[in-house]
């Protein structure tokens, strides 16, 4: 138990300065931006209208002025003080905005993890259990066309068969528009395309990478022998088992693909989620706002990696002894 | 007749690049009639005159495609060759130095792969304020860490083989021994990586350029094509959206499908089959 905590402790650090990387980078990034935010946010004929004064406050407001090395160390100080900020776009704290986001995007970017992940498993031992016949053609097939197809087209696609054609389906936003309280039902309905976008789009990869490992381990000495000695269920004892590890790690590689997706992806849906507003954030040269994004995100890519690191442990004995020993 | 697995490969990988270069030809001499506005065949859907049909002011859309795209595999290529020669270095580097320059790189790898892609891509274009230069900045540094760890660890086996410590013994130079014996080895699979990095990379600036940050409005881009053809949707204008998107899966799908034949001809497990 002691190494366990060890290790944990270990990756967490590791983490801490990972996230502050993520933080200093992204910062830079935008510091060193030549977009001015007041021409983007307001514009050329707006500012010419405006008096000197007004103009030197709404600088101050965007903090076009002050050094970039005073800006970030404030900013790092209020966010170890739990305080990210406010937004300027949306003049409330940036943890709020993203929190409210968060809870529109949650739900559809867990059911299309997790959907995502089960179809492809499934789909991969399928096509390495069956390799070269017409399932495992099938599969691949189904993966290449996929991993070639930008997730935002596909999405396009869906919106037009399914909203314009069939109009079984509404085009967009996370509700009816104008209606304060939205129904579970009408919430389903306005989440559903963008799951299944992610959740098509996300499947093709787990899928390729599965059937490859199903194949490996069929074509093991281990597998041999228990065919040679007549054992059945080698797919649940052999391969299944086998398989968990790379798996996890898949499954758990997809958080940051699953998030980067949905930002393309509640774009094309106009769905008010996180992605959407990172772009609204990039796009109005909000920096408190996007900075908080990627902070986040990154946060949530790292846990799933820390995740999937104590979960190794727990599936697979020879990790858990090996780590006992060492 | 039946083609062996490696003749079928290679001709898979040349008929790939014809196409390449067919798209970026047609898409050049397509460019400057994409343009051309003509208002009295505005919105017509598909037909023989108009294959991909028209839009709003009465352009083209075949020849949109075609301009799109040639400027797409532009820098879809260019991008590709940059995150592939900022691979190799990183790559090198850290498998030959090893120590501490080993684990800033690996932390570095560690780093951006951890802001999800199309996150920093849209930092990083907006660092180089936006268009061309930010798309482009954008794609070449996000897509290097997965192909340069694959050279960091080619690298990290080659340097223990016999072949190149008898190399160093014999007093060849660093610089000779990296290119007359390490990257004879590293290029197959190098090449392979970056061939499959192309696809990535194009359909990344599409979407980069979908959402606001890359290309311009007025250049003809699958990305710029895509997001106005979002305001016709509830229109009914199918074609708008249908075809400049299935044009680019065709030429990702092609390239994707003649790279993995190649990454399989090169993998010793699976070479022999």
């Amino acid at each position: 138990m002691r190494h366990r905590l060890q290790f944990t402790a270990k990756k967490l650090f590791c983490m801490a300065l990972l996230l502050l990387g993520v933080s200093l980078t992204a910062f830079l990034l935008m510091a060193a931006s030549p977009l001015d935010p007041l021409q983007t946010n307001i514009g050329q004929a707006a500012l010419g209208t405006m008096s000197p004064e007004q103009i030197a406050k709404l600088e101050e407001y965007w903090g076009v002025n002050t050094p970039a090395a005073e800006r970030y160390l404030g900013w790092l100080g209020d966010v170890l003080r739990g305080d990210f900020g406010t937004s300027l776009l949306y003049r409330r704290p940036v943890l709020e905005v993203i929190g409210q986001r968060l809870r529109a995007s949650l739900g559809v970017l867990v059911c299309a993890w997790v959907l995502s992940g089960v179809l492809g498993l499934a789909l991969g031992v399928l096509a390495g259990a069956n390799r070269g016949r017409w399932p495992d053609r099938l599969v691949r097939g189904y993966c290449l066309t996929i991993s070639s197809t930008p997730s935002f087209w596909l999405a396009l696609l869906l919106l037009m068969v399914f909203a314009v054609w069939l109009k079984v389906l509404p085009i967009g936003f996370s509700g009816p528009v104008g209606v304060e309280s939205v129904s579970l039902w009408e919430r389903l309905r306005h989440a559903f395309l963008p799951g299944l976008t992610l959740s098509v789009t996300g499947m093709a990869n787990i899928a390729l990478h599965t059937r490859e490992k199903v194949i490996d381990v069929l074509g093991s000495d281990y597998v041999l022998f228990a065919r040679a000695r007549g054992e059945r269920g080698i797919l649940r004892r052999h391969v299944l088992r086998n398989v968990a590890l790379p798996a996890i790690t898949l499954q758990f590689a997809s958080v940051g693909e699953i998030i980067g997706g949905s930002v393309l992806v509640e774009q094309v849906f106009s769905y008010p989620g996180l992605g959407q507003a990172a772009v609204a954030a990039g796009l109005g040269g909000d920096l408190p706002l996007l900075l908080g994004i990627t902070v986040i995100t990154a946060a949530i890519v790292f846990a799933g990696n820390l995740i999937a690191d104590l979960l190794y442990g727990v599936v697979d004995p020879r990790i858990r002894r090996g780590a006992a020993r060492g | 007749m039946r083609m062996n697995r490696r003749t079928g490969a290679l001709a898979l990988m040349i008929f790939a690049c014809a196409v390449l270069l067919a798209v970026t030809l047609a898409g050049e001499l397509a460019s400057e009639p994409a343009g051309v506005t003509d208002f009295t065949r505005k919105n017509l859907p598909p037909s023989l005159a108009h294959l991909f049909g028209t839009d709003w002011m009465g352009r083209d859309m075949l020849e949109r495609t075609l301009a799109g795209l040639s400027l797409s595999i532009r820098i879809g290529v260019l991008t590709a060759a940059l995150s592939g020669a900022v691979a190799l270095v990183l790559g090198t580097a850290s498998a030959v130095f090893g120590g501490w320059v080993d684990a800033l790189i690996s932390w570095l790898i560690d780093l951006v792969l951890g802001i999800p892609h199309i996150l920093l891509m849209l930092l990083i274009s907006i660092a180089c304020g936006r268009g061309t230069l930010g798309v482009t900045a954008g794609v070449a540094l996000t897509h290097w860490p997965s192909l340069a760890r694959l050279v960091r660890e080619e690298v990290l086996q080659l340097k223990e083989a016999t072949f190149l410590r008898a190399a160093r013994r014999l007093g060849v130079s660093g610089g000779d021994v990296f290119v007359h014996h390490l990257l004879p080895h590293l290029l197959p699979q190098f090449l392979t990586g970056l061939i499959l990095q192309f696809p990535h990379a194009i359909l990344h600036e599409a979407g980069v350029t979908f959402l606001g940050f890359g290309l311009s409005p007025e250049q003809p881009a699958i990305g710029i094509i895509l997001e106005e053809s979002m305001g016709y949707l509830a229109a009914g204008r199918w074609w708008l959206a249908l075809f400049p998107g299935l044009a680019l899966v065709g030429v990702v799908a092609l390239f994707a499908l003649a790279g993995e034949r190649l990454r399989l001809l090169l993998t010793p497990a699976t070479a022999q089959e």
